[in-house]
């Protein structure tokens, strides 16, 4: 690694920037691309969907059921359900934030930048503790 | 209204409001709840519990789908944003042990208050030139915050200096605190907090306060998955929306007048003030 001792100081921010910038791209593409095809394959396994207004208010008031919990998504996954298949897109999207704060802890690391290090793993701290608390709390 | 409505329609429905509430919530720095919700509730008749879930999901898309582009032009502030999630992210933890402990009605009326207050505050900055010195701030200069953006609608690099940054960071915990007590305001608190108290260009405390509400999202996020409030058949397309809507909103807001910006934020500010009175009054 000797290209680093060449560049000069301003570029380690660059470099974290850039970094978390693909990060995020990648995150919402692939949740993007998950949640559309979710939603499309809802709409081919419940063809009634396009025209029934019957669907429509079982849908919304929560009456016709979807999964939340890990486990219901995972078995709604292995039948190609549309709806578990949207879930896990709107996961993914809820975990880039998260990953985002991970990823920006070896950044700082990795260019010695020790009190925003520990800021970040502060950060990245309280966020799992809030995980935590509101699974006990749910 | 949602009666006379098939399945798909609401789905298209919920998608295209959901770009425009990206487009909005990208430029001003919100996560753009105000225009996710009324939509669902009020237009399409969906419960307000998976209204409020999906416009948590709104909050998190809003944040990624605009901050790649943010982050790259170097709008965004990054040591700033990750030095405030220390107040945001505790706050937020406090909020949540706060919670049944402080009535709702008057942090309602408090803090309908504080944004009336900020929004007079910031219609008053706008004529102000950023090139003005600000207060000296060790801290700052010590955790190297200040930093400059290539601000297209201008045509010239704008440099700046950060200040009073003990404050900002304070501001934040509250800011967090609230946005986990009420689950409302988690950028309309930020932008101010940082444009009155620190100095920051408004295009800058936008784009800050953007990358910032995804972490304080997607800490609530998981409540609200595991208590069942976000319904895919609702969240779904508003994700979808509201990420192309931020990638489209994050290529304007370069193009746009700082002042506009500003004004623009104010107007949505003064709305949230009498939404939280309206909340505070009625209960």
């Amino acid at each position: 690694m000797t290209s680093t001792q060449t560049i000069p100081q301003n570029a380690a921010v660059l470099k974290v920037e850039l970094l978390i910038s693909n990060l995020l791209r990648i995150g919402v593409i692939t949740s993007l691309t998950i949640v559309v095809i979710g939603t499309v394959l809802t709409f081919v396994h419940h063809p009634e969907y396009l025209q029934s207004r019957d669907a429509l208010a079982d849908l919304i008031s929560g009456k016709n059921a979807f999964p939340h919990t890990i486990g219901e998504v995972w078995t709604g996954l292995l039948m190609l359900h549309g709806r578990s298949i949207v879930i896990v897109g709107l996961l993914l999207l809820i975990a880039t934030p998260v990953m985002r704060v991970g990823v920006s802890i070896f950044a700082f690391l990795y260019e010695r930048d020790r009190i925003f290090a520990l800021i970040t793993t502060i950060v990245f701290l309280l966020l799992l503790l809030s995980f935590l608390l509101g699974k006990a709390t749910a | 209204m949602n009666s006379c409505m098939s399945p798909l329609a609401f789905t298209f429905i919920t998608f295209a409001a959901s770009i425009v509430a990206g487009v909005c919530g990208s430029i001003l720095g919100l996560g753009g709840g105000i225009v996710v919700i009324p939509v669902l509730t009020l237009l399409l008749g969906v419960d307000i519990r998976f209204a409020i879930g999906a416009s948590i999901v709104s909050v998190i898309a809003t944040s990624s789908g605009a901050a790649a582009a943010y982050v790259r032009e170097h709008m965004t502030n990054l040591r700033v944003a990750m030095l405030l999630e220390l107040g945001t992210t505790s706050g937020a933890l406090t909020g949540a042990f706060l919670g049944g402990l402080i009535a709702g009605r008057w942090l309602f009326l408090i803090f309908s208050v504080v944004m009336g207050y900020s929004a007079l505050a910031m219609f008053q900055k706008r004529h102000s030139d950023p090139s003005v010195p600000v207060p000296p701030d060790p801290i700052a200069d010590r955790l190297k915050l200040h930093g400059e953006y290539f601000d297209e609608q201008a045509g010239e690099v704008v440099r700046y200096r950060v200040t009073h940054t003990p404050l900002g960071l304070a501001l934040m915990y509250v800011a967090g605190m609230v946005s986990g007590l009420l689950g409302i305001g988690s950028g309309s608190l930020k932008v101010p907090a940082m444009d009155l108290a620190m100095h920051l260009p408004i295009k800058v405390s936008s784009t800050t306060s953007n990358f910032m509400i995804g972490v304080t999202g997607a800490a609530s996020a998981g409540v609200y998955f595991a208590r069942g409030d976000i319904n895919p058949f609702i969240a779904g397309p508003v994700a979808a929306g509201v990420l192309i809507g931020a990638t489209l909103g994050s290529r304007l807001l370069g193009r746009l007048k700082s002042s506009w910006v500003r004004v623009a934020f104010v107007v949505v500010l003064l709305w949230v003030c009498l939404q939280m009175a309206y909340k505070g009054i009625v209960g």
